[in-house]
């Protein structure tokens, strides 16, 4: 079960929450204008990457807020929470190991990375 | 004579403590610290249970969890019987009784044993191969003749009396293990005063220096060492110890499953533990010390009573205090053996040791056991093994470097071990999502990099000697904790290395050779070599074909041989080939445990009304809506649900009804621009909306179909109160939020959920306002002051309310909406002064019926999420000349516009008696040939008492056109005549909501 940081309650258990899906998926401001083409796309074309992944989540079960969140779908893991509306912050890919930093925005908090251990006990030569 | 194979002295159990249980029938004596296999053996017990395919007799094999054959029927007293429990891992507990599994009808005289005989035919694959034809056979011969035979133990015939608990824990560094490594990782990290969380699946903690009577750890025995460093750990108050506790599962971000067995260790179930506690725990660090399984050998017959792993006789030996037999033979390829064949000639028993590599590879070893007086034998095979319920003696032959087999010869025995040399337990950290590596020099899969905050030490990651287990503990223990503390350890040398064999010389593939891979499955190494010819080479593949490490030990000490096995068949490497996915549980956990106090009656919340206990009282049938507890019906004493319903259903109609409603959702959606915000949520138009009116809305997902309805009632320009369906209550509530955050924050709305604020009494029929008038002040109920669609504010019986006039079921009505605590007292006073009206509570099932006359939908009944309120018939509900509001757009989508979409129309039966099935498909012609053509489907069907016949609501393509056609319903018994009407029944004009 994640752990999702909620930006105003802490962390807290995946069970709270409820994922909206990708970010960043703005409604067009006069639908009505918009080609049926286009509108099917803003309805149901979503990517799907194995990557760092924006998307939406809403403390459900907490204070009910909804925010965005990049994850890693490969790790699962949590890279950074930002308030919805704010542009997805930059950070590094979790390929290339790097500093977290994100892009100096103050308000998104950018999570580090979960220390990897030094190579593992590589079993002794017999 | 008593407990025959209890050696003199040692071991750890408890001599002053003795003990008694009972193993199918027979009185076992045991000492406390036993387990159930080493009271067994003790007693020279070594056939405990039959094979799952062949029923071949089986013994003890290992002395842990991966144990695959010692499986026992625990019987605890007062119901409490648990199947399957691993003999090797079970504590032995004074009263307890045990029966063995898997034979009929005994364990000694078996007559599935005649599998064995036809083992020829029960190759891999033999069921797939085999049930196909004739058809006719399948579900009358074959399934029930394998479902009769299938499974393993038996399912205890009445409820668990048992209680169990859930625990949650958080922590700075779980350490997963306790055994040399785990308990130097937790003494570094507790160093730290940070919280530190212990947890091994033993009663005893310790690990393989349980069983160490020889070796030294900074000048002490290490037993003294152990003894000492739990001392240490039990006095520091960051620490928690854990014993018996098996850490079953890894999943994401450090959240670990773990399963504590609290009472099954003592003699009678204890009134204030729970036989179990499962614990979530969520780590800041994990490190796994989970240590490694030592590997079998595959010969013919390998599987008799006798024959078990090498560590394991020594663990009985050292400690259990236990002899599993007089004369025992050690066969190996791996140094570890030796140590083990020492301890026994140490302990009295008649040792020989068979090794399969040449003198030249394991010389120094061979002269240390043969100083000790024991006979070695080196650059020998093991070719068999005889002995009926109990190996006699093992066929040996010298083996050429070339793999030319010499003659064999026979060495009698009464117990064998058998080491293949080892393989780390990496389970949690595959778990984890860690990628293994291949580590050819100790032929294993070690961990990789980590996926998660986690480290994996000692035997676990491929370290066997036990200085280098001790460093490499501390090290990962300081590393999780943040420290830089060093210690140095300074232990006695370990024999370590093997040589990996895969299949060993002299295993020819004669016909009638049973070699066991997976003995808890019955996989010989001639199912895996089938499997691998007939063209499965993933090992996914051949382990679901041939079944092997599918048990429930989940092939612990099988599953590195048969991927050797596959390996060397497809000749690749076996890192080319890969292992099988390692999915949780670690060990099997109980489905109490997983449930915890989530049973009976808290197994779901249950969410009841105010005015729950007197219908309740009143003796009504409830039905389940989501959570909710509902009112069904109120039948009077000799009436059913049909003639209670027909009677509510009337009463309604000609006098007046009462309803709890309690349960729909309710929201407040309050501020400046709360009219804007509805406005865009709800197709319907709000803007000329006045304070004091309302409106039956109609809220669309932006795909333009159907997700909830209600009544919205505007109390003031900036206040209105939102009614949802019961089910969609925060549905409703999670959409609205989702616009008004992420789509138009400028909005200056509030949402809040009032549904458990207010009870809701709906009053509906001609005699309604004379029920209450009476009761209500400040409120005018004439007609021309409170017309239909309006709401008031008022008083009723001293209690604030909001009453809106509206109506669910066509007749002349009030919704009351008063505070929950006074919701029972508000009723009980209606009902009360409605006895001169004939008041009659009605129940879901007679609200259902009247909404049906009327044509009135329900959301997830007549609607599907693929349904737009056009397809219903409220397209006038649609306010298109809004230039915007979630759905417009997708309403006009070509699809969304089509001529064939299915409409609700009304249908009668040819025959006013029959009544429908809901779900009933519709076609034009039965005649047609199948597959037909299916035009649409009933989406509710009722006996309607006011219409005197049955009527029913479809969904029906294009089936506003067909108004008036013939079409053909299915029934259970074939097809039955309808006719396509307009969706209402009763009232067509709407005249009766007006009073």
């Amino acid at each position: 079960m994640l752990l999702i940081p909620c930006p105003h309650c802490g962390p807290r258990p995946e069970i709270e929450f409820r994922c909206g899906g990708e970010a960043h998926i703005a409604r067009p401001a006069a639908p009505a204008e918009v080609g049926d083409a286009d509108w099917a796309q803003y309805l149901f074309y979503r990517t799907n990457p194995k990557d760092v992944h924006a998307e939406r989540w809403l403390h459900a079960h907490g204070c009910q807020r909804w925010f965005n969140a990049l994850r890693d779908t490969a790790s699962d893991r949590i890279i950074a929470i930002y308030a919805m509306g704010e542009p997805r912050p930059a950070v590094p890919s979790p390929i290339v190991p790097a500093q977290g930093g994100g892009d100096g925005r103050k308000s998104a908090v950018v999570i580090p990375p979960t220390p990897n251990p030094s190579p593992q006990g590589g079993g002794e030569e017999c | 004579m008593a407990q025959p194979f209890r050696l003199a002295q040692g071991g750890r159990t408890g001599r002053s403590r003795p003990i008694a249980m009972r193993f199918n029938g027979r009185v076992v004596e045991a000492y406390a610290g036993d387990t159930v296999a080493s009271a067994l053996l003790a007693n020279g017990i070594h056939l405990v249970g039959r094979s799952f395919k062949y029923h071949r007799p089986r013994g003890i094999f290992s002395y842990g969890s991966e144990e695959p054959n010692a499986l026992f029927s625990v019987d605890r007293g007062g119901d409490r019987i648990d199947p399957n429990n691993r003999g090797t891992s079970l504590e032995a507990v004074d009263g307890m009784s045990l029966a063995s599994q898997n034979h009929w009808p005994t364990l000694g005289f078996d007559i599935g044993a005649i599998n064995d005989a036809l083992s020829p035919l029960f190759v891999a694959g033999f069921y797939y191969k085999t049930f196909m034809w004739p058809r006719s056979f399948w579900d009358k011969l074959y399934e029930p003749w394998i479902r009769a035979a299938a499974g393993l133990g038996r399912t205890p015939a009445k409820a668990d009396p048992d209680r169990y608990q859930h625990a949650h824990a958080h922590c700075a560094v779980l350490v997963v293990g306790a055994g040399p490594t785990g308990l130097a990782a937790a003494l570094a990290a507790s160093e730290s005063g940070k919280r530190v969380v212990l947890a091994d699946e033993q009663a005893e903690m310790g690990g393989a220096l349980l069983h160490d009577t020889t070796s030294t750890i900074d000048g002490k025995s290490a037993w003294t060492w152990l003894s000492d460093t739990l001392a240490i750990l039990a006095g520091r108050e960051n620490v928690t110890l854990l014993p018996r506790t098996t850490v079953f599962g890894y999943y994401n971000h450090n959240h670990l499953g773990l399963v504590q067995r609290v009472t099954d260790h003592l003699p009678r179930s204890h009134p204030d533990l729970p036989r179990e506690r499962l614990w979530q725990v969520r780590a800041g660090e994990v490190v796994l010390a989970t240590g490694a399984h030592e590997r079998s050998l595959v010969f013919a017959d390998n599987d008799r009573p006798g024959i078990m792993l090498a560590e394991s006789l020594r663990a009985y030996v050292n400690r259990y205090g236990v002899a599993p037999g007089r004369r025992a033979v050690v066969a190996t390829c791996s140094a570890s053996a030796y140590t083990a064949a020492i301890d026994l000639q140490e302990a009295g028993l008649d040792v020989a040791l068979v090794d399969l590599r040449p003198e030249a590879e394991c010389a120094a070893e061979a002269e240390s056991l043969r100083r000790a007086g024991c006979e070695v034998l080196t650059g020998h095979t093991v070719v068999g093994s005889f002995g009926r319920k109990r190996v006699a003696g093992l066929i040996v032959a010298p083996v050429s470097a070339s793999g030319a087999i010499g003659s064999p010869r026979t060495l009698s025995c009464d117990c064998v071990g058998l080491s293949g040399g080892w393989t780390p337990a990496v389970h949690l950290f595959s778990q984890s999502r860690g990628k293994l590596r291949f580590n050819r020099a100790i032929d294993a899969f070690i961990p990789g990099a980590s996926a998660q905050a986690e480290r994996s030490a000692g035997a676990a990651a491929g370290t066997y000697r036990l200085s280098a287990c001790l460093e490499e503990g501390w090290l990962a223990g300081v590393a999780a904790a943040r420290l830089e503390n060093a210690r140095a350890f300074a232990a006695s040398t370990t024999r370590v290395g093997f040589r990996p064999v895969r299949i060993i010389p002299g295993c020819d593939g004669r016909r009638r050779s049973r070699a066991f891979v997976d003995l808890q499955n019955d996989v010989t190494a001639k199912d895996i070599g089938l499997a691998v010819r007939e063209g499965f080479e993933s090992i996914e593949h051949v382990k679901r074909y041939t079944t092997t490490g599918m048990a429930t030990d989940q092939g612990k000490t099988a599953n590195m041989t048969a991927l050797g096995l596959v390996a060397e068949a497809l000749g690749e490497p076996v890192p080319e080939v890969g292992t099988t996915t390692f999915r949780p549980p670690y060990t099997p956990v109980t489905f109490g445990a997983l449930a915890g106090a989530s049973c009976g009656k808290l197994f779901d919340p249950i969410r009841t009304t105010p005015m729950h206990d007197w219908a309740v009282a009143r003796g009504a049938v409830f039905e389940d809506v989501g959570l909710w507890k509902r009112a069904r019906y109120f039948p009077r004493a000799g009436e059913d649900m049909h003639g209670a319903v027909a009677r509510e259903c009337t009463a309604v109609r000609a006098q007046v009804g009462i309803l709890d409603a309690s349960t729909l959702g309710k929201i407040e959606v309050v501020g400046p621009d709360a009219g804007e915000f509805l406005n865009r949520i709800y197709t319907n138009s709000f803007e000329r909306l006045e304070p004091g009116r309302c409106r039956y809305g109609l809220i669309l997902k932006e795909d333009g179909y159907i997700l909830d309805d209600g009544v919205v009632a505007r109390l003031a320009s900036d206040r209105f109160h939102v009614t949802t369906t019961t089910g969609g209550a925060s549905r409703v509530l999670q959409h609205m939020e989702d616009y008004l955050q992420t789509e138009w924050p400028e909005l200056k709305v509030y949402l809040t959920s009032i549904a458990e604020q207010y009870a809701v009494i709906a009053l509906q029929g001609p005699k309604a306002r004379d029920v209450l008038a009476p009761l209500v002040e400040g409120i005018d109920l004439a007609a021309a002051a409170f017309p239909h669609m309006s709401a008031r504010a008022g008083v009723i019986c001293g209690v604030p309310c909001r009453v809106f006039r509206i109506s669910f079921t066509g007749e002349f009505g009030f919704e009351i909406n008063v505070p929950s605590d006074y919701g029972q007292a508000v009723w009980e006073a209606l009902i009360e002064r409605g006895e001169a009206f004939g008041i009659t509570p009605y129940g879901t099932e007679a609200m259902h019926v009247l909404r049906a006359e009327k044509g009135f939908i329900i959301v997830g009944q007549e609607t599907d999420g693929t349904v737009t309120p056009d397809d219903v018939g409220l397209a006038g509900l649609m306010a298109m000349s809004k230039a915007d509001f979630v759905g417009r757009r997708s309403l006009l989508r070509p699809d969304l516009v089509s001529t064939r979409r299915k409409q609700l129309v009304g249908l009668l039966t040819e025959d006013a008696l029959t009544v429908l099935d809901e779900g009933a498909q519709l076609v034009a012609d039965p005649a047609q040939p199948t597959p037909m053509r299916m035009l649409g489907h009933v989406t509710s069907s009722y006996w309607s008492a006011n219409c005197q016949r049955s009527i029913a609501l479809a969904l029906v393509e294009a089936g506003r056109s067909v108004t008036g056609q013939r079409l053909c319903a299915t029934t259970p018994s074939g097809f039955t005549s309808v006719w396509v009407c307009e969706p209402v029944f009763f009232d067509p004009k709407g005249e009766r909501v007006h009073g």
